[in-house]
Order: structure tokens, then C-alpha cells, then sequence
């Protein structure tokens, strides 16, 4: 990546102000996209829409990467009934913070994006679901699509025409398995988030068992930038492989910590030292965790020339997630970090699944154990032969999401762990 | 705490409404159980009793969401319950330190509520502030970010003179420091 980001501006989260009111979104090109769409209807049938925006690639911004627009294309031939869009604004994954920016500041880009969302897949109601702990960022979303409603971009006949599509927030209660698709649409039924098994998937088989389609919300707040300017446009921004803006949320030991907006794709290094400062009082940089508590964590060693797209952290060993960027100084203790984050799991673990249910447990214990200078050598084995019951075998990929720090962790930063284990009394006897 | 709980007109019209949303009453479980909880200050099984027949749900149905949710009150808990973030980059800038400051401040420990009622201490999960670590939630609303044991200090003050904090808002440090 060369140092063109330093004369990037902002796409999703330009520093114009008051632009999260309707007036100052509409005066800054706002809902000129889903304007241009339903003014030319022959140009940008559902079917067009979902392949420019297939074409232009934008991978889900809430973790997994994978294609929107060829997402849209899984959802069946309308048959009259209900279809429904489900905007997953969970944003539970530890070290993760860069929806709300969207709520808070460009809200009516995520709406926009999601009304065309919904015109693309025929879809005639869309839920918002944002987790129960960002109740002022739910306000503020609100009063955007009240706005929206007002105007007529929202409701029976959008723009007077014969699309209509209705809005709703719906407010979590403090649940990172909602952030999980078919567990976010158990709860909006009013249920215990229990993840579902798949097939059949959410575009067979989604809310209320019709086809539904979840989208995270950076990911749709792209698309009204691919439909206003086009894909060939969008694809130009960042790598080839993982093209368009991204939210990257920085937080550890930096000096300047917060959510930046850079193509995808960019430098880790340039991103930790001339984005956020360097790390804070002059510490060396020891690890990172690249896109939320599930990614495997890197060793300062290994993020040489590796940038943040799907594939380059993939080649290093890691995975771009939800870009929340965790950096950790040289003072950080790595088993203490580790333990945490199997204790969030353990916390958050659904319990439907025995492996997850039980696995999340025995890792926390363990690793408590070890943390506490109670811990054997033998223990960094059991742990592995946990992390290796656990991955795989349940319904949903919070067991993986689980196992995965412990197992990267004691591969990556062995000698730590084995330092703690052998002070103990006991195991050196 | 006293007599039955029950849901007056205006109530009754506002969950009609809520309801409205969604194909199903069921789904609108979480939103009616939220809309309680701001009425009566907890859901406790009294509660999930009210909601259970006012949605004409089994109990057990009210009950299991209540308990899968980490937000709702099963119990009556203090006039502030402040929800210490202690998870990944909170724990690493300090959220254990604060949380441990502020127990020795209240003089009770995250799960208790102080004898007079008014605060309670809860250690939290990632509540999605990570760039303004260390930070805190306050009774499911505002978040006090940034924290140290001066405004921690000036926190409890203010809260117990009945001033709640505003909404923080964090700006982007892209735009503060102008990259154009």
C-alpha cells in the first residue's frame, strides 16, 4: 500500500457536519442512488441491481467477508408472501466498535443501503438489530429513519413508486450469540438466541420460515456508494481482492486509539504507527489481534508487510473479522489476555451445543489455573485436546471462535505459557 | 414493591404497538420485557408473570428470554447499576483497576448493590467502546468513557446528587486532526 491513504477521504464516514440530518445527508448526494434506481427502472431491475452490486464485491464487514451481492442472488423468486432483510447491528465481538459511528454520524447511509438492499431482493420489511447496550445509538437510528419515513424514502410507495418497504429497529438484551445470524433471528422472534442449524439457510429459511437475508451494517452502508458511482468505481478502492473502504476500529495500547476509515487493505504497521500514533509510552509492539477477540492473535514478528484484507491475514495466519484491531504492548501478559477472552466465551456460549457448553468451561478453568501459577505443563496438551473437541462439532462457530485464540496462543507465545506452568510447586517436584 | 404489578391503559396501548412490528406477538418479548423494565426498574418473576399473560405466553417462555439476556434484571437491583467493562482492550487499559476502585469506593463487590440501594456494580462484557477504554455503562444507557478515579469519583458525586451523565459523543480522530 503505497501513501495515498494519507489524501483519502473518508466515503462511509466523511467529516461533514450534521450530516446524520436528513437535509445535510440529502444536500451531500444522499439517497441520489436509490433515486437513480427507482427513476430508471428498466436500467436497474432487482436482478441488475444485485449484479452490480455482486460485481463490485463487497465482502460482509461483520466478520465472515463473503460476497453481499452474491449473497442477495441465494434469496428465491418472490411467491407473494413475506421476505425480510435483517441488519445485523449486534456488534458484540470484543474489540469491535465501528457500527455505531455509522448511527451516530451517517445512519442515513446504512438506510439508504438497506432500502436498496431490499428493492434488489424484493424484500417489503427490514429489521434493525442492534444489541440492547447501544440504546442511545438505537435513538439516534430511530429519529434517521422517522426522518426517512417523512420524507417518503421510507413506507407504502417509496418515491411514488410501487415499491414499499417498512423499517424497524429491534433492540437486543445483552447477547453476543445474536451477533450469530440465525441466533440474531431467533431473538427477533422473541426467543432465547439459540443458533439454528443449516441448511436449511436463512434465504430458504429465515424469519418466521420465509426468506430473509442479513447483511452487516458497514456492508450495506456500502452500497449506496457502489450504486451512485458504480462497480468498476468501487473496485478501484483498495486491493483487488477485497476492494472498498473499511471502518478500522483501533484500541489497546496506541496513542490514538478510535475507528478510522481507510481503504481496505492497508498496512498493519502503517495503521498501528502512523494512524494511531505508535504504542503508547514508548512500548514495543508485542502482539495483535486483527479483527476482533475470535481472530487468532500475531506476534509482532509476523506482521511484516501483511496488510489488512481477507487474504493477506489469512496467509499470515489470522483473519481480517471484523477489522477491530486489538494492539497489545510488550507489557502485555499474554495468558492473563487469553484467560479473559475464554472467559467471555464462557460467559457468552449459548449452551445448546455439549462441546461448546462444556469446552468454553474447561478452557476457562484451565487457563485460569495456569494464570493463577497453579498450572502444569501437561495443561497447555489438555488445552489443546479441548480446542481440538470443540472445533467443528457444534451448531454454531462460537466453539471456533473459542478455541482458536487458545490454540493460535499457546502455538504463537508457548514459552509464556510454559514459563507460568513451570513455577508452580507442584509441577517442578 | 408492594401490591400486584399491572400494566395501565397508556401501558397496554404502547405494548399494542410494539407488538404491531412484527408478524407474531411472541417477537415482541424483548421489546415489551425492555418496556417493563423502565416501568417497574426490574423484571422479576412478578414481572415476567404480568408479561406472560398480557402477551398470552407460557411463563417459562417469558422466563428462559429473561434469563438468556444478560440486560434484564432478574432481581431488584440498585437506583444505578454501573456495568464495568473488563473484557479484552478494556481489561488490558485497565478495567480491572477501576472496577476494584470503585468496589473499594461503594464498599461492595461487582454482583452487589449497596446497603442504601443505590448503586449496584456489575464486571461486563465488550460493550463496543474499545477505542475509549477504560469505560463504564450506567443502568443500560449512557457510557462514561475514558475513566479514571477522578471521574469515577466525580461520577458517584454527580449521580448521587440525581445528575446522569450526557452521551459521550467520539469523534473520529481522522477528522479532529484533519487528514485533508
Amino acid at each position: 500500500m503505497p501513501n495515498d491513504w494519507k489524501s483519502y477521504k473518508p466515503l462511509l464516514l466523511p467529516a461533514i457536519k450534521d450530516l446524520h440530518e436528513i437535509s445535510v445527508y440529502e444536500k451531500n448526494n444522499g439517497y441520489q442512488a436509490l433515486r437513480k434506481i427507482l427513476k430508471d427502472r428498466a436500467m436497474w431491475s432487482p436482478q441488475n441491481v444485485i449484479n452490480e452490486v455482486k460485481t463490485a464485491n463487497i465482502r460482509g464487514r461483520g466478520g465472515a467477508g463473503f460476497n453481499a451481492g452474491l449473497k442477495w442472488s441465494f434469496m428465491p423468486e418472490p411467491d407473494g408472501k413475506p421476505r425480510y432483510l435483517a441488519c445485523n447491528g449486534d456488534e458484540s465481538e470484543p474489540g469491535t466498535f465501528k457500527d455505531r459511528k455509522i448511527f451516530e454520524f451517517n445512519p442515513h447511509l446504512f438506510i439508504e443501503g438497506a432500502i436498496i438492499a431490499a428493492y434488489a431482493m424484493q424484500i417489503d420489511v427490514i429489521y434493525v438489530y442492534i444489541r440492547g447496550e447501544y440504546r442511545p445509538f438505537v435513538k439516534m437510528l430511530q429519529r434517521a429513519i422517522d426522518q426517512a419515513y417523512e420524507k417518503g424514502y421510507l413506507g407504502k410507495k417509496v418515491l411514488g413508486s410501487d415499491f414499499s418497504v417498512e423499517m424497524y429497529t429491534h433492540m437486543g438484551a445483552g447477547a453476543y450469540i445474536c451477533g450469530e445470524e440465525s441466533s440474531l433471528m431467533e431473538s427477533l422472534e422473541g426467543k432465547r438466541g439459540y443458533p439454528r442449524v443449516k441448511p436449511p439457510f436463512p434465504a430458504q429459511r429465515g424469519l418466521w420460515g420465509r426468506p430473509t437475508t442479513i447483511n452487516n451494517i458497514e456492508t450495506l452502508a456500502n452500497v449506496p456508494l457502489v450504486m451512485d458511482k458504480g462497480a468498476d468505481w468501487y473496485l478501484k478502492i483498495g486491493p483487488d481482492t477485497h476492494p472498498g473502504p473499511v471502518l478500522y476500529g483501533i484500541s489497546g495500547h496506541v496513542k490514538r486509539p478510535g475507528v478510522y476509515e481507510y481503504p481496505a487493505g492497508m498496512n498493519i504497521m502503517t495503521l498501528i504507527n502512523e494512524v494511531a500514533g505508535g504504542i503508547r509510552e514508548g512500548k514495543k509492539l508485542k502482539a495483535l489481534i486483527p479483527g476482533g477477540s475470535s481472530t487468532p492473535p500475531l506476534r509482532a514478528d509476523m506482521l511484516e508487510g501483511v496488510s489488512m484484507d481477507a487474504n493477506s491475514l489469512r496467509d499470515a495466519g489470522s483473519m481480517m473479522g471484523t477489522a477491530g484491531m486489538v494492539v497489545l504492548d510488550e507489557d502485555t501478559d499474554m495468558v492473563d489476555l487469553i484467560w479473559r477472552i475464554s472467559y467471555f466465551y464462557d460467559h457468552e456460549s449459548c449452551g445448546q451445543c455439549t462441546p461448546c457448553r462444556d469446552g468454553t468451561g474447561w478452557l476457562e478453568k484451565t487457563l485460569r489455573k495456569i494464570k493463577n501459577g497453579d498450572g502444569e505443563l501437561r495443561d497447555l496438551d489438555l488445552l489443546l485436546a479441548i480446542c481440538h473437541r470443540m472445533e467443528g462439532r457444534t451448531i454454531c462457530a462460537l466453539a471456533d471462535a473459542a478455541a482458536w485464540p487458545v490454540r493460535y496462543s499457546i502455538d504463537r507465545f508457548r514459552d509464556e505459557f510454559e514459563r507460568k506452568c513451570k513455577k508452580t510447586v507442584y509441577a517442578v517436584a | 414493591m408492594s401490591g400486584t404489578k399491572t400494566f395501565d391503559e397508556k401501558d397496554l396501548a404502547e405494548i399494542e404497538k410494539l407488538t404491531k412490528k412484527y408478524p407474531e406477538k411472541q417477537a415482541a418479548v424483548l421489546p415489551v420485557l425492555w418496556y417493563a423494565q423502565d416501568k417497574f426498574g426490574h423484571v422479576d418473576p412478578s414481572v415476567q408473570k404480568l408479561v406472560a399473560e398480557t402477551m398470552d405466553l407460557p411463563e417459562a417462555h417469558v422466563y428462559g428470554v429473561v434469563t438468556f439476556y444478560t440486560q434484564f434484571y432478574e432481581k431488584p437491583m440498585g437506583k444505578h447499576v454501573l456495568d464495568v467493562c473488563t473484557c479484552l482492550s478494556c481489561q488490558v487499559c485497565g478495567g480491572y483497576d477501576i472496577l476494584h476502585y470503585l468496589e473499594d469506593k461503594l464498599g461492595i463487590m461487582a454482583g452487589e448493590t449497596t446497603p442504601d440501594g443505590e448503586f449496584s456494580i456489575q464486571s461486563v462484557e465488550c460493550l463496543g467502546a474499545c477505542g475509549y477504554a477504560p469505560m463504564l455503562q450506567v443502568t443500560n444507557d449512557k457510557y462514561v468513557n475514558y475513566l479514571t478515579y477522578e471521574k469515577i469519583d466525580k461520577l458517584i458525586d454527580d449521580l448521587k446528587s440525581g445528575k446522569q451523565p450526557g452521551f459521550e459523543s467520539n469523534k473520529m480522530p481522522q477528522h479532529e486532526n484533519g487528514t485533508e
